[in-house]
């Protein structure tokens, strides 16, 4: 498998470390991690893409279901988006479901 | 669950690959438990083989002729299960079909299994993601499979009333391609949702795109483009280069996204179809879908094979074959139904009228159906009413009281009254009042009133050219309508003339003034508002480019316009006397004024000779607080002025004048609300080529 994931749980909050390739194949993995999560009942879930080198639609249809998983409200966080899958989530709509940021670092200091 | 499923295993092998007998409906191609299903059909097709793909590659992964026992009937369906072990995913395959079968033109018949067939049914069609890329030799245009797991957040129809609708005719491409658009993703439905607060802002309630079903722009013998896309390749898919997200597959969603923004600005969506013709064209054209599963079925043949051309482009569809009928249905209720969309024009309607051999139709099969569709019900239905073989239903187009129409009288009378023919005001009447003379009981709503469209000169170029110039489109200037009723005002094309410019400028706005003060739908074409030319080409369909594309910088240029038609398009939803659902009675009923009076340089008398240049009409309705809206216009399109008794405005108002064509900007339009009231009550003057409307406001207490 090209995609390398990783989830760590933390006071109501997943993060989930990804590297490598997250496309159709290797997609139904983070959604797995992503069912674990929900049944943690956490009310976050950072996912940590800096290291991921390619994201197809099905890597960005995970946010979707993630959304559609957790409880209302639960805040769904993206870091290190490359600009290219960034743009393509705005411009299909999905900007709605998921928060963008740079890095963790800026995500802590606006805390 | 749903992995304890008896269907979700397969049953048999085909070339090692583990499948089973698929799902008869729906047709196309549909993820289900542990696979795809795939169901296409085809009533003279002898065998069919299932051919996958791995995404870009051009040689099929592997090919699975239908076993005998996986037909039901002329449908062909099987389940494939083990993609994961092909190395296939949903977004990494692409599939096609083989039909095997009688090659006999002269029965209708042309199969070819050497060809590698678009399922008609594909939501998703990849190939051309890239607007110009070169084509795939083999297979250029390939089915995918769709997800259907957008996020529609509550979405609803914004359903507007038809009598409100304010018609906005648009190219998705051509509305921000443009350098000046200024968006991040120009010519894409994400660029045309970042200009949506332009078109809030005009006022518009309803933007009708133009053709937005995946279709080859590469496709024309006689130019490098086929810009407007009236060839469409896979009706049940987006056009993948329009979204911006294309190359990730995803332009299912960025159109979606598209509808869901402009409903929550209370934007309809009416989409543009074309089901007279496909992009296969006549004999020599390709095999890309349809002629190859089905020729006979799909399309309309001469009794020796060869395609009727009723659409001016090759081949007809034979839309009222029960199966053909079927497939409109499916499609349309798609739309309707996954994509939210609001209605749709249909491109050279009178065509989806006749019979299989061509013969018009009183009650076409078709367009009865259309009408009375439980998903489709909500949905504006408007007709092209006119083919390119001579059959105009303006007035006549079967509508089962649902159908609207482009009228193309309408047009044409306000285009002669304007330029100044005689004989043209009892015409200009009948159209400004809904042409219920034509559409009777079905009220004003059946009007669709336009002055210009896509399709002909623009606005600017109406009033700037007596002549088409389309010698640009490769056919020596022979192609394009020679009937525009146009006039250049004194020069032809372009000009530094003042008197030339400010004749021109008071012409278009008399048109736009008719446009949006006239019972009926109206639509404004994309760009009119700030004086778009395409330089007196009239048939642009070819020209991807500055010519076709909208330039921003005109809507500074032109801002003076820009803002007379915004203040225009105020005063029509201010105004409900102009917004009829039914045709204005002309006649008093208990006291109460007529609904519709006219009047010309005396009140209450007008001119129906056919020397006379001057209409002049009041609009009255009874508003919910009881009181009147009334609104006076007068449209003169003689060369000299006239001075207009103005007829009584109703008990305790007085008159205030909105709109004035003769007068300098900003006094040409006032903002709704706030229009100055006439000094004389009694007479009004109106310029030459000119037109007038004038508001019924309440009388102040100091008045």
């Amino acid at each position: 498998m090209t995609l390398d994931a990783k989830m760590h749980i933390d006071e109501g909050t997943a993060t989930i470390r990804l590297s490598g390739e997250l496309d159709g194949r290797s997609a139904p993995r983070l959604n797995l991690l992503i069912s674990d999560a929900v049944a943690a009942q956490v009310r976050r879930l950072v996912l940590l893409v800096s290291d991921v080198t390619y994201m197809s639609s099905a890597g960005i249809r995970c946010l979707l279901f993630a959304h559609q998983k957790l409880p209302r409200g639960a805040e769904i966080v993206l870091v290190g988006t490359r600009q290219e899958v960034a743009e393509t989530i705005r411009m299909t709509g999905f900007d709605r479901t998921v928060v963008m940021q740079e890095s963790v670092e800026r995500e802590s200091a606006e805390a | 669950m749903l992995e304890t499923r008896v269907d979700a295993y397969p049953t048999h092998r085909i070339g090692g690959v583990p499948v089973r007998a698929g799902r008869t409906l729906p047709f196309g191609a549909t993820p289900v438990p542990g696979g795809v299903n795939f169901s296409v059909y085809s009533n003279n097709a002898t065998a069919m083989t299932l051919v996958l793909f791995r995404r870009g590659e051009a040689a099929p992964l592997v090919e699975l002729p239908f076993p005998p026992s996986f037909r039901r009937g002329g449908v062909y369906a099987m389940t494939v299960f083990g993609l994961d072990d092909l190395g296939l995913d949903v977004e990494t395959l692409e599939y096609g079909y083989r039909a095997d079968g009688p090659s006999r033109p002269q029965d209708g018949h042309r199969f070819d299994p050497g060809t590698i067939l678009l399922d008609p049914y594909a939501k998703l069609v990849g190939g051309r993601e890239v607007w110009d890329a070169p084509r795939d030799a083999v297979y250029p245009y390939r089915g995918r499979i769709a997800l259907d797991d957008f996020d529609w957040e509550d979405d609803r129809p914004p359903g507007i009333r038809p009598e409100d609708l304010i018609v906005y005719e648009l190219h998705v491409r051509g509305f921000t391609r443009h350098p000046s658009s200024g968006v991040r993703a120009p010519g894409t439905f994400a660029g045309l949702v970042e200009r949506l607060p332009y078109l809030v802002d005009l006022g518009v309630n309803c933007v009708e795109l133009m053709p937005v079903f995946e279709f080859d722009e590469l496709d024309n013998p006689r130019g490098p483009h086929n810009y407007w896309g009236y060839n469409t390749v896979g009706f049940f898919a987006p056009k993948a280069s329009y979204a911006a997200s294309g190359p990730y597959g995803m332009q299912v969603d960025e159109m979606k996204n598209l509808v869901k923004q402009f409903h929550r600005a209370g934007i309809e969506v009416v989409l543009d179809v074309v089901f007279n013709h496909t992009a296969e064209g006549n004999e020599r054209g390709p095999s890309i879908s349809f002629r190859g599963l089905d020729n006979s079925t799909y399309y309309m043949l001469t009794p020796d094979g060869h395609y009727y051309n009723f659409s001016g482009t090759g081949n007809t569809v034979n839309c009222n074959h029960p199966v053909v009928r079927e497939f409109v249905l499916d499609c349309l209720r798609h739309w309707a139904a996954e994509f939210h969309v609001d209605g749709f024009r249909f491109d050279l309607a009178a065509v989806l009228g006749r019979a299989p051999d061509g013969t018009v139709l009183a009650n076409p099969p078709l367009l009865e159906s259309l009408a009375h569709d439980p998903v489709l019900r909500d949905c504006k239905l408007i007709a092209e009413a006119w083919d390119a073989a001579g059959l105009y239903q303006v007035g006549s187009f079967p509508s089962y009281c649902r159908w609207s129409e482009w009228n193309g009288r309408y047009r044409d009378a306000v285009r002669r009254f304007v330029k100044g023919d005689l004989g043209t005001v009892g015409e200009l009447a009948a159209r400004m009042t809904g042409s219920t003379d034509i559409y009777g009981p079905r009220g004003p709503v059946a009007s669709v009133n336009f002055v210009t469209s896509h399709d002909g000169f623009t606005l600017r170029d109406l009033v700037s050219y007596n002549r088409k110039h389309n010698e640009l489109n490769g056919e020596e200037n022979r192609d394009g309508d020679s009937a525009n009723h146009s006039w250049n005002c004194g020069h032809e094309g372009p000009t530094d003339d003042p008197d030339v410019l400010a004749l021109r400028a008071r012409q278009v706005r008399n048109a736009l003034l008719l446009l949006l003060t006239s019972h009926g739908i109206p639509m404004l074409l994309a760009g009119d508002e700030m004086g778009r030319t395409q330089q007196g080409n009239n048939n642009a369909y070819c020209h991807d480019g500055p010519l076709s594309w909208i330039d921003w910088d005109l809507a500074r240029e032109h801002r003076d316009l820009h803002r007379f038609v915004r203040n225009a398009i105020a005063f029509r939803r201010a105004h409900p006397a102009l917004r009829r659902g039914e045709g204005a009675l002309g006649h008093s009923v208990d006291g109460r004024l007529p609904e519709v009076s006219w009047h010309g340089v005396h009140a209450w008398t007008p001119d129906w000779s056919p020397h006379s240049r001057l209409v002049a009409a009041m609009f009255s309705t009874m508003r919910d607080d009881g009181g009147y809206d009334c609104v006076y216009v007068a449209a003169n399109s003689y060369w000299e002025g006239h001075v207009l008794e103005l007829p009584a405005p109703p008990e305790g108002t007085v008159w205030h004048l909105f709109a004035d064509t003769a007068a300098a900007p900003p006094h040409d339009a006032h903002e709704p609300g706030r229009e100055p009231r006439l000094a004389d009550q009694v007479r009004v003057s109106i310029g030459p080529r000119a037109t007038l409307v004038l508001v019924a406001r309440e009388r102040l207490p100091e008045e």
